[in-house]
C-alpha cells in the first residue's frame, strides 16, 4: 500500500497517450482491474467536462471524480496505482458504459492509453451497454465480453498481462499462477472493420444508389411547416 | 409467424443489407443538440462531406443552457462556445435551429413531439440516450454516439444490428397519486439496469392504453435505464389525437393526416408475433417509488426502508454498500425519514405540462419547507407559456419554488443548476448516478407529485395519503 505522498499530483495513467485511430489486430499489454459493476458514463467522464468542442483532451479527465477523495487523489483507487501508468487494458464488471450516449466516454478511455475493455456477462446482463459498445467499435476501442469465472480471476489478480488476439478471437491472461485463455466473439462485420480500420461513412456512401432509391420511394419524408394556428 | 411492431418499422426503413451483417436503415428524423454534435460537424468538414438531408435534421440547445431569467447572456465561456458552435454549424449546413431566443427552444425530447416532428412509424435518432422517449408514438427512436451522428448527417442512414424484442405488459389501474414514473421505476427495479440490454422493449397492456402521451413518454424515456436500445408503444387514438392537436406546426394536416392515420393503424405487433422475452406487471397495488441508491434500479416503495446490502437483486453487496456510503444512508432507515435539501421538477422524463400540473396540484396553497430549495423547470418554452397561461407559475412561486426557463437544468451537472457536495435531492429526472446532478450530490428519483410533496414536508412522504395529489 503506497502512502498518499507517493502518489504523483498528476494521475499517472493520465499521461495522455493518444491512440490514433489504429487498426486492432493483436495486442499484449498490462490490465488494471476496476472491481465495479454498472460503471456509468457519468463516472467515466462527468458531464461538466463535455463542453469541449474538440475530440481530444479527455484522457486526463477519465474517472475524474472516482479518482479523488476529499479533493486528493485516492491511492486506493486502482487507476491511481503505479502499475496503472502502463496499463492498456481496463477490466471491470458487467453493464460497463451504461447511461448516456456520450462518445466522450470512449475518447477518454482511449486517450488515457487503453486499447480494450474487458468485462463479463452476468446472467441476463451483458458486459457492455449497447451505445457504449457501438461507440467503442467506431473508435477502435475493443470491448471484450468474457465469462464470469474468467473475469473473476482477472479481478482477483488486480493487474497482470493480457493478450487479445482479434484474428483468433482469443484472450489469454498471463498471471503468476500460469496462463489461461478463453475465446470471445465480435460480430464478423465489426471485426473486419476493426482489423482494417475502415472509414464506415465512405463504405456507406457506396450505397448511394440504394439510398437515393429509398428516397425516391418516399417523396414526403420532409416535414412541411404549417402556418401558426 | 407474425411480425412485431419493431419488425415492421425495421423492414419499412431498410435501405440495404450490408455484407457485414448489419442493416442500413433510413433515418426519418435526426435531432441534434449542442453537446454531441460539434465533433461530428468537424468530421464532415474534414472529409469535405455535406449534410445529406438538412430538411430532416433539427437542432436545439438544451444541456448546457442556463435556466435563469437572463440566460441569453450565457456566462460560462465554454458553454457559450458550444452553443455558438451549434448555431454556426446549423447555419453553415442549412439546418433548422431553435436557439435560446426561440419560442420553440427546449429539451430536444420535449420539443420533437410538441412540434409534430415526432410521428408514428418513423425512425428517429439523436446523440442522446433518452431518444427512447419518442418511442411513445410508435416510432423506433434511439440514442447514438457522435460518430454515428456524423454518419447520419452524411448519409441519412445508420448501420444497425437488429436488437432482440422484449414485451413488457402492464395491466391494472394506478391508485391515486401513483404515476407512470412509478411504473417505470418499478419495472427497472424488477428487471435490473442491464436487464433489457440488447433489446427493444414494447410496452403493452391495459395500463398503457389508458395513459395519455405524456405518461407514455415518461415510460419510454427511461427504457434506456434498463439498458434497452429503445422503447415502443403501438400508436392508437390517443396518439392520433395528440398529433392532430392544432399547435403542431410540422405534423401532417387535413387529408394528408387522414391518409397517414390509415397507415399508422397498421403499426401494431401481430397477434401471433413472438417476442424474445416477456415480462408482466400488474400495477393495481403499486406504491410510489423512491430510489435510495446510485442506479435507477435501486428503488423501493415510499413506505419501505433502505435495504440490507445482501437483499438487493442483481447487485453485489459490495456495490450496495458503496452506493449507501455515497448516499449517506444506512440499511433499515425508513424512506420517509430521509430529509431533503433540493427538489428538482423537470427533465425530459417529467417536464411536460401534465407533470407541472401534477406538481402544482400538490403545491397549491402550500409552502415548501424553509430549508428546501425547489426548482421547477419546464421542458420547453412552449410548456412554460402554457403553464403560465394556466397560472401554474403563480402556484409555484407562491409556494416558494423557483420558476425557471426551459432546459435540462439539474438533470445533469453541466449547466449552472447543480447540487453541491452531499446535498440531497428529490428529483423527477432519470439518473441517480454518482455525481450526475453535481459532484458529490445525492439524488433520489421520484414522480412530480412525490417531489412536490417532499418539498412541502422536507422529507419523503407518501403522496397517496398526503393530500392534494
Ligand atoms: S433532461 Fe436530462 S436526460 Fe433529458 S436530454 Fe437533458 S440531460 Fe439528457
Amino acid at each position: 500500500m503506497s502512502a498518499p505522498s507517493e502518489v504523483p499530483d498528476r494521475p499517472v495513467a493520465l499521461v495522455v497517450r493518444i491512440a490514433a485511430m489504429q487498426p486492432f489486430t493483436i495486442h499484449t499489454g498490462r490490465f488494471i482491474a476496476l472491481d465495479r459493476a454498472n460503471i456509468d458514463t457519468d463516472a467515466i467522464i462527468p458531464a461538466r467536462f463535455l463542453k469541449k468542442i474538440e475530440r481530444t483532451g479527455f484522457g486526463e479527465l477519465l474517472f475524474m471524480d472516482l479518482r479523488r477523495r476529499d479533493g486528493q487523489l485516492d491511492p486506493a483507487f486502482p487507476l491511481n496505482r503505479p502499475e496503472a501508468a502502463e496499463a492498456s487494458i481496463l477490466v471491470a464488471r458487467q453493464n460497463f458504459g451504461c447511461g448516456s450516449s456520450r462518445e466522450h466516454a470512449v475518447w477518454a478511455i482511449q486517450q488515457a492509453g487503453f486499447r480494450a475493455v474487458v468485462a463479463p456477462r452476468v446472467g441476463d446482463t451483458p458486459a457492455f451497454a449497447d451505445i457504449f459498445r457501438t461507440n467503442s467499435y467506431k473508435n477502435g476501442l475493443l470491448p471484450v465480453e468474457v465469462s464470469e469465472p474468467f473475469a473473476r480471476r482477472l479481478l482477483a489478480a488486480g493487474t497482470g498481462q493480457l493478450t487479445i488476439d482479434l484474428n483468433q478471437q482469443r484472450l489469454t491472461a498471463h498471471l503468476p499462477d500460469g496462463d489461461f485463455a478463453e475465446p470471445f466473439s465480435i460480430p464478423e462485420g465489426t471485426r473486419r472493420m476493426l482489423l482494417e480500420g475502415l472509414d464506415e461513412i465512405g463504405l456507406t456512401l457506396r450505397h448511394e444508389a440504394d439510398i437515393a432509391a429509398y428516397e425516391a420511394r418516399h417523396p414526403d419524408l420532409a416535414p412541411v411547416e404549417s402556418p401558426a394556428p | 409467424m407474425g411480425q412485431t411492431l419493431y419488425d415492421k418499422i425495421w423492414h419499412a426503413h431498410t435501405v440495404a443489407q450490408l455484407p457485414t451483417g448489419e442493416t442500413l436503415l433510413y433515418i426519418d428524423r435526426h435531432l441534434i443538440h449542442e453537446v454531441t454534435s460539434a465533433q461530428a460537424f468537424d468530421g464532415l468538414r474534414l472529409a469535405g462531406r455535406r449534410v445529406r438531408r438538412p430538411d430532416l435534421t433539427f437542432a436545439t440547445a438544451d444541456h448546457n443552457v442556463p435556466t435563469d431569467p437572463d440566460r441569453l447572456a450565457v456566462k460560462d465561456a465554454l458553454s457559450r462556445a458550444q452553443i455558438d458552435t451549434l448555431q454556426r454549424n446549423c447555419a453553415e449546413f442549412g439546418i433548422t435551429y431553435y436557439g435560446l431566443d426561440s419560442r420553440r427552444q427546449g429539451i430536444v425530447h420535449v420539443i420533437g413531439p410538441e412540434l409534430g416532428l415526432t410521428l408514428p412509424g418513423q425512425t428517429i435518432v439523436c446523440g442522446d440516450s433518452h431518444t427512447s422517449t419518442h418511442g411513445a408514438f410508435g416510432s423506433l427512436a434511439f440514442g447514438i454516439g457522435t460518430s454515428e451522428v456524423e454518419h447520419v448527417l452524411a448519409t441519412q442512414t445508420l448501420r444497425v444490428t437488429r436488437s432482440r424484442t422484449f414485451a413488457v405488459e402492464i395491466n391494472g389501474q394506478l391508485a391515486r397519486g401513483v404515476t407512470p414514473k412509478d411504473v417505470i421505476l418499478r419495472i427497472i427495479r424488477d428487471i435490473g439496469t442491464g436487464g433489457a440490454t440488447g433489446h427493444v422493449i414494447e410496452y403493452r397492456g391495459s395500463l398503457i392504453r389508458s395513459l395519455g402521451m405524456s405518461g407514455r413518454m415518461t415510460i419510454c424515456n427511461m427504457s434506456i435505464e434498463a439498458g434497452a436500445r429503445a422503447g415502443l408503444i403501438a400508436p392508437d387514438d390517443t396518439t392520433f389525437a395528440y398529433v392532430a392537436e392544432g399547435n403542431r406546426p410540422f405534423a401532417p394536416k387535413g387529408r394528408s393526416l387522414a391518409a397517414a392515420m390509415e397507415r399508422w393503424r397498421g403499426l401494431a405487433s401481430d397477434a401471433d408475433a413472438v417476442f424474445d422475452r416477456t415480462y408482466t406487471l400488474d400495477v393495481s397495488t403499486l406504491a410510489p417509488q423512491v430510489t435510495w441508491g446510485t442506479t435507477p434500479a435501486m428503488a423501493t416503495d415510499v413506505t419501505g426502508h433502505v435495504p440490507e446490502p445482501d437483499q438487493v437483486p442483481f447487485v453485489n453487496p459490495v456495490d450496495v454498500e458503496r452506493a449507501l456510503t455515497y448516499m449517506g444512508l444506512k440499511p433499515g432507515q425508513a424512506i420517509q425519514d430521509i430529509p431533503i435539501d433540493v427538489v428538482f421538477i423537470g427533465s425530459c422524463t417529467n417536464s411536460r405540462i401534465e407533470d407541472l400540473r401534477a406538481a402544482a396540484a400538490v403545491l397549491r396553497g402550500k409552502r415548501v419547507a424553509p430549508h428546501v430549495r425547489v426548482l421547477v423547470v419546464p421542458g420547453s418554452q412552449q410548456v412554460r407559456e402554457q403553464a403560465e397561461a394556466e397560472g401554474l407559475d403563480r402556484i409555484f412561486l407562491a409556494a416558494g419554488a423557483e420558476w425557471r426557463q426551459a432546459g435540462c437544468s439539474m438533470c445533469l451537472g453541466m449547466n449552472p443548476d447543480q447540487l453541491r457536495p452531499q446535498q440531497r435531492s428529490a428529483s423527477t429526472s432519470n439518473r441517480n448516478f454518482e455525481g450526475r446532478q453535481g459532484v458529490g450530490g445525492r439524488t433520489h428519483l421520484v414522480s412530480p407529485a412525490m417531489a412536490a410533496a417532499a418539498a412541502i414536508a422536507g422529507h419523503f412522504v407518501d403522496v397517496r395519503t398526503f393530500g392534494g395529489a
